[in-house]
């Protein structure tokens, strides 16, 4: 009974420590991936072919999402703001909204789904085939080959989505609230200069979505370089890429608003 | 895919990044770039400001003609000292005219709306305004009303 007990604590104290080893691990390799001047005439290229793959090819989903919740945000927004007739204060709504929680949250949420899971799956794939340790071999070290390209490159993709997510946004809540409901189109945008401020609300959001970058990327990579190297592994580091990184991006959501736009 | 095309795809992205950072600092938060000396400067003191703050709205017949500066509290009348930038091109406001704090729509926001006067000397930077009217507290309304006392 007692023996029973001690092992039950024992495996949670395995677990715990198998988290904070893991969690070493992943610092240790964002580490050792970033630092270390790389060569440009190679890694340019390199950070230039995965911007492409995961910024570029993730626009047409970005742009689409973006448009949708612009309009989605201005025909709700009409229906309540209508009950005490400052429809026109619609303007300020959609775009704080946009700058300050749907831009970086939405945009890193989709970015984990469609950039995140490619590259696990695609890291993953490597480790398995050996493709990572053949590179070892050839002296050639894989973290600054292949994984430093992918991290900088979402890095530098994530606030760009950001960005685009809320401009497309604006607009297509303009489309709605202005073109089709008739809102006074100078009070959309006079509202919205009046309201929207730019260190606060457009600077805030964009460090908001650098920090989401930077996170769904790390664990992307990580997850795609740490995982099991069967194919059963690498469907479940697919999973745990898209689970943690959304939790990661709401919980640290909660935490930054917190610190910006809390008033205390 | 050759080199090439991506790297220009890719800095047609970066560029659309950049393009949509300037839309959201010029057109969405209303940042501008003027230089100084397209403004010049006018006061009013008022004895409730409302919620009036920088960067708001002082119109004239409904059309902007200039941008609030700053909002300061006088310490020796305990009024609002409102600094206000008109347009360079705006150089005939009559220098009896009165500034009222307005608020578009019913909750919308408060700006200042410039009623002009009859005199025939006009209004030039570092003037104030002779006469204000401050801005409407319907809390206070409400209770002078429920208090009988009408409005004051």
């Amino acid at each position: 009974m007692a023996s029973a007990l001690m092992n039950r604590i024992a495996r949670v104290g395995r677990r715990g420590l198998d988290t904070l080893a893991s969690l070493g691990r992943a610092g240790f390799f964002l580490w050792r991936s970033l630092v270390g001047a790389p060569n440009p005439s190679v890694g340019g290229p390199l950070l230039i072919q995965q911007i492409y793959r995961i910024g570029v090819l993730s626009l047409a989903i970005v742009i689409v999402s973006g448009l949708f919740i612009g309009m989605v945000l201005a025909l709700q927004g009409y229906t309540i703001l209508t009950d005490f007739g400052s429809e026109s204060a619609i303007g300020q709504m959609i775009a704080l909204t946009l700058l300050r929680e749907l831009g970086p949250v939405v945009t890193a949420l989709l970015f984990a789904g469609r950039a995140g899971s490619a590259l696990t799956a695609e890291i993953g794939l490597m480790k398995a085939t050996e493709q990572l340790s053949s590179m070892e071999m050839m002296g050639v070290d894989p973290l600054r080959r292949v994984m430093a390209p992918r991290l900088w490159a979402g890095f530098i993709s994530m606030p760009l989505l950001a960005l685009i997510f809320s401009v497309v946004g604006i607009w297509g809540g303009m489309l709605v609230g202005v073109e089709w409901l008739g809102v006074f189109e100078g009070s959309y945008w006079g509202n919205m200069q009046a309201s929207v401020a730019f260190a606060d609300d457009v600077v805030n959001g964009v460090i908001k979505s650098l920090v989401f970058g930077v996170a769904c990327t790390w664990i992307a990579v990580y997850q795609g370089y740490d995982c099991v190297p069967t194919s059963a592994g690498i469907s479940a580091a697919t999973t745990r890429t898209v689970v943690f990184s959304s939790l990661t991006v709401l919980g640290l959501d909660f935490v930054l608003t917190a610190v910006m736009f809390g008033s205390f | 895919m050759a080199q090439r095309t991506t790297e220009i795809i890719v800095g047609l992205f970066i560029l659309a990044g950049g393009a949509a950072l300037l839309f959201l600092a010029l057109q969405v938060s209303g940042l501008t770039f003027k230089p100084a000396g397209d403004t010049y400067t006018v006061d009013a003191y008022f004895n409730d400001a409302g919620g009036l703050g920088p960067r708001g709205r002082v119109s004239m017949a409904g059309v902007q003609v200039g941008q609030i500066r700053e909002v300061t509290l006088d310490q020796e009348t305990f009024q609002a000292r409102v600094v206000m930038d008109i347009s360079a091109a705006i150089d005939s406001i009559p220098a009896d005219s009165s500034a009222i704090i307005r608020t578009s729509g019913l909750l919308g926001e408060q700006y200042i709306d410039i009623s002009p006067g009859a005199d025939m000397q006009s209004l030039a930077d570092g003037d104030t305004f002779y006469e204000t009217q401050s801005a409407l507290n319907i809390e206070r309304m409400i209770s002078n009303f429920a208090s009988g006392q009408g409005g004051d």
